[in-house]
């Protein structure tokens, strides 16, 4: 395979080599079986109702191969019959962890094509938002990182510290996961009184968090030694599966779409720094996301000292008839890159929509990362690549 | 979305893209975002051109539309009453189209960040088209998907199983003449609900 | 106390023996079961335990047994029956074995043997059989899988066990687990005797060594590759539930304190206190109170040493299997061969 050739890192071809060597010694020395293992559907390491086909010689891993579909609630055909109103309840579901962060591409492209573009509030509100929805999405990441390497106490640290972000989702949106919160031409409800002193204050705890993390799981050796040149991923591989995200920054692409694209969200009123890592390992990966969750909150800091005054909701018909046309809106999710290709006929509700999800492409880098490791690294490799099981599955 | 700041090198790279694939470009659309359609046999050269010359080499999705209206609605009809007449002309988007059926894809240039989104007509009678999982590898999975849910045929393509539906399903689930069942047993009364604006008073809503 | 017992008839020393052990073995493991695994745990995850059960979930394990032993008892159906039951008895068994050899007090013991501590080194290992047939009997991917980490794992660390002892052992002069807690109590350091000679100090490699390898004998983390839940479900217990997987786990918890007493016994001293407190010379001129008082400092000891091995565990990620090998063969060895190499250098000088 002429990828293989051009494109492995030392390691990687090591671990090619070792699983064409195991493989070799599967059907010629030995003449024993490999076992085939199903890991999964119901497995305490996949998020959810993943199932993994690998086949094993001894603790190594020949092939590999995520076998999914176990959640697939058929989301694209569903928009079609859905008015644009409606298609944000369905989208929320699609990554639940960071559920507002789903409904803001979907709005946006919606706007783009009927031209209407929310008021600077709105705008402003809405990217408080966002990173809040990230920050409780990765908090969840960086506890159960810990639980499926073996450290069981950070995932009860990282659930007791999501929980003030909830709390805050919840007073603002009326809903912990799904609030459901976004509508075309701004957002249903203004901030309750007293939410922007209570966010600052959760802010600064989930700082405190962030550094807990960093000392307990991160400065372990036992950890670094088991993420630390695991799964590298090198630049050129990640930019064709479409790595997005911190995969993507991990392997040293620098490249956030919050920075890079122009949308009418309030992130170019901050200032904040876009983390990469040349290494491209598991380690790089995590790193990352506990240094964009600290960033995020940093964002939202800042963005809570300046939201301007206005209306939350621009004038938009009662009944919303998009425009005939075409659209693509994508935004940086906590996931990765998440974004709808809209396809408007001047109905109520969409023609087509095509619902681009981050770990779709995640985790279809799995076949050809996942071999020649050993099984544990089989779930290092899962966890830090982080995928929700909504988000493959749609 | 996949616009640069300034406007200055975009414009130069459209301009620079249509030249790169010369007359293998069959119609373009440019508005904040470019759409590109390329011919139908040029479909995997047109994609190795836009990642080896040109740069394009994040990918970011595979997918197709079915361009026929759909003979169901949006499943209000009411069962009792003869089905209403609709439209079903094939009227395709922007930069044109001549097919029922349209495979597009969406590549990035991570340097310069600009996006494209190339199109191309999926022949009628063949109802396939030439995999570029070998240009892109992640576009693996994305024609697994697009093959199981409009049942086009990607040649040269490795393994084209189910990803999602089980092995023994039949039919082709994102095509329009293919009914979304769960309406087809319980249509949907079609009241739009009308949520009050903020500042409104409260006002309950109509019908269509 | 020998003289109590010498009118109670053999039938009924016996009945007190089983006694005994039985609360040997139990006592700790319910206390550590309890006071690490249902509360500290909670405390350092932020978090209250169980509350409900009894004042302050004191009940808590009660209920859970009562939980388990209702249970149905599930054994797979292509899974070889005998052996699948069997296993869960054998790991227990050794438990109960290894006990017979801890002295709790001057007269409070089992049985002295002279070579008692290879005796318990050999009999710890009957565990690894239990393992080993629980994970292969069960007719499970996963339990192999972890019938087999287990395997190589308790092999390997079985070693820097037994190394870490011998220092202890030249240092003291004999296997003889009464005769080293005396040895302790009795000796000096530099000349003065105020606290004894706990093998803590001297032999301060070998406790590193000895804790380190029984914390990969009892499978806890950072080493509980075996059981691994995140990628093996459970190891080699997946396949258990009710009475057998009550078993397992209060295997697991009573092996863990009577290691602890162990090490008590080799590095802290064990039931005693320096000698020179009291004025005592040798061990028949311990006064009676300290066969009631013994057994209360070894359970303070073996809790000290238990509150190591769950902080451990609760804080640690877990080492792969190749790291788990390469540490014990390349780095643990080693270290322990030459602490044998110094101890016996220098108890031959001085």
């Amino acid at each position: 395979m002429s990828l293989t050739d051009r494109a492995l890192g030392d390691r990687q071809q090591l671990s090619y080599i070792a699983s064409q060597a195991a493989d070799a010694r599967l059907n010629v020395e030995l003449e024993t079986e490999g076992m085939t293992l199903n890991i999964g559907p119901q497995h305490p390491a996949t998020h959810g109702t993943l199932r993994i086909i690998a086949r094993l010689d001894g603790e190594q891993v020949v092939w590999a191969e995520p076998a999914c579909g176990y959640m697939h609630r058929g989301y694209e055909k569903l928009t079609e019959v859905r008015t644009y109103p409606q298609v944000t309840t369905l989208v929320n579901r699609i990554d639940w962890l960071g559920s507002f962060a789903n409904e803001v591409p979907f709005i946006l492209a919606a706007e783009k094509l009927m031209e209407v573009e929310a008021p600077a509030r709105a705008q402003h509100i809405r990217t408080i938002l966002f990173e809040l929805s990230r920050i409780a999405n990765v908090s969840l990441f960086l506890g159960d990182l810990g639980v499926q390497l073996g450290a069981i106490t950070p995932v009860f640290l990282a659930f007791r510290d999501r929980e003030y972000v909830l709390n805050l989702i919840e007073s603002a949106t009326g809903g912990r996961f799904h609030p459901n919160f976004d509508r075309i031409g701004g957002l249903k409800d203004d901030l309750p009184a007293g939410w922007i002193d209570e966010t600052r204050a959760v802010m600064k705890k989930l700082r405190g968090f962030c550094d807990q993390i960093e000392d307990l799981l991160f400065g372990n050796e036992i950890f670094q030694s088991r993420t630390r040149g695991i799964g590298v991923i090198p630049r050129e591989v990640a930019l064709q599966y479409g790595l997005s995200g911190a995969n993507l920054r991990a392997s040293g692409v620098d490249w956030d779409l919050r920075r890079d694209t122009q949308l009418p969200m309030a992130w170019n009123k901050a200032d904040w720094k876009v983390w990469t890592h040349p290494d491209g390992d598991s380690f790089a990966r995590c790193w990352i996301r506990l240094q964009e969750t600290r960033e995020s909150t940093k964002i939202v800091d800042q963005l809570l000292g300046s939201i301007p005054a206005g209306p939350v909701m621009a004038k938009v018909p009662k009944i919303i008839k998009v425009p005939e046309g075409e659209a693509w809106v994508s935004t940086e999710n906590p996931l990765g890159e998440m974004g709808y290709y809209i396809v408007s006929r001047g109905d109520l509700g969409p023609f087509r929509v095509k619902i681009r999800s981050a770990s779709f492409n995640n985790i279809s880098i799995t076949p050809w990362l996942l071999r020649g490791v050993y099984v544990p690294d089989i779930v290092t490799i899962l966890a830090s690549l982080y995928f929700i099981l909504g988000d493959i599955d749609r | 979305m996949s616009t640069t700041s300034d406007t200055q090198p975009r414009i130069t790279s459209v301009e620079e893209v249509k030249a790169a694939l010369g007359d293998r470009l069959v119609d373009s659309f440019h508005k904040d975002d470019l759409w590109l359609r390329v011919r139908t046999d040029a479909w995997k050269s047109s994609m190795r051109t836009l990642r080896d010359t040109l740069g394009f080499q994040y990918f970011c999705f595979l997918s197709a539309i079915d361009w026929m209206p759909s003979p169901y609605g949006r499943g209000e009809d009411d069962p009792t009453e003869p089905a209403p007449e609709r439209d079903t002309t094939i009227r395709q988007g922007y930069a044109g189209g001549e097919t029922r059926m349209q495979v597009f894809a969406r590549v990035s240039n991570p340097v310069t960040h600009v996006s494209v989104v190339v199109k191309v007509d999926v022949p009628e009678d063949s109802l396939s088209i030439e995999s570029i999982h070998d240009v892109f590898a992640g576009a693996n999975w994305h024609e697994r998907e697009t093959h199981e849910m409009f049942g086009i045929a990607f040649d040269g393509h490795p393994d084209l199983r189910n990803m999602y539906l089980p092995i023994d399903f039949e039919g082709f689930p994102l095509r329009k003449d293919f009914p979304l069942l769960a309406r087809m047993v319980k249509p949907w009364p079609g009241i739009v609900d009308v949520e009050p604006l903020p500042g409104d008073d409260a006002e309950v809503g109509g019908d269509e | 106390m020998s003289a109590i017992l010498a009118e109670v008839p053999y039938w009924g020393q016996s009945l007190l023996r089983v006694l005994g052990g039985l609360v040997a073995v139990l006592l700790p493991a319910g206390t550590i079961v309890y006071v690490f695994l249902f509360k500290m745990m909670s405390f350092m995850q932020s978090r209250l335990g169980p509350m409900e059960a009894g004042p302050y979930g004191s009940m808590q394990l009660f209920a859970e047994v009562g939980k388990w032993l209702q249970k149905e008892d599930i054994v797979p159906d292509r899974a070889d029956a005998r052996i699948f039951k069997m296993a869960p008895v054998i790991v227990l068994l050794s438990t109960f074995l290894l006990v017979a050899v801890v002295p709790f007090g001057p007269d409070v013991w089992f049985t002295d043997f002279e070579t008692g501590i290879f005796y318990a080194l050999a009999v710890s290992s009957i565990s690894v059989l239990g393992i080993l047939i629980a994970g292969w009997s069960s007719a499970n991917k996963y339990s192999l899988l972890g019938g087999l980490r287990a395997a190589g794992q308790l092999i390997a660390y079985e070693l820097p066990m037994v190394l870490a002892v011998i220092g202890v052992v030249i240092q003291a002069g004999t296997m003889n687990l009464q005769k080293i807690v005396v040895a302790q109590n009795s000796g000096s350091m530099f000349g003065i005797d105020t606290f004894g000679h706990p093998y803590l100090i001297s032999q301060f490699v070998g406790f590193i060594i000895f804790m380190i390898a029984i914390q990969a004998e009892l499978t806890q983390a950072p080493f509980d590759m075996p059981i691994a839940e995140s990628e093996l479900v459970s190891g080699y217990m997946t396949e258990y539930s009710g009475f057998r997987f009550l078993i397992f786990f209060i295997g697991e918890f009573a092996t863990a304190g009577v290691f602890a007493m162990i090490a008590s016994v080799l590095f802290l001293g064990g039931w005693g206190i320096p000698f020179s407190w009291f004025g005592w010379t040798s061990i028949d001129s311990i006064d009676n109170w300290m066969n009631i008082v013994g057994p209360l400092i070894m359970l303070t000891k073996m809790m000290l040493l238990a509150f190591i091995i769950m902080w451990i565990r609760f804080s640690y990620p877990r080492l792969r299997e190749d790291q788990l090998q390469r540490f014990a063969w390349k780095g643990l060895i080693p270290v322990a061969l030459l602490n044998i190499a110094v101890t016996s250098i220098l108890k031959v000088v001085f």
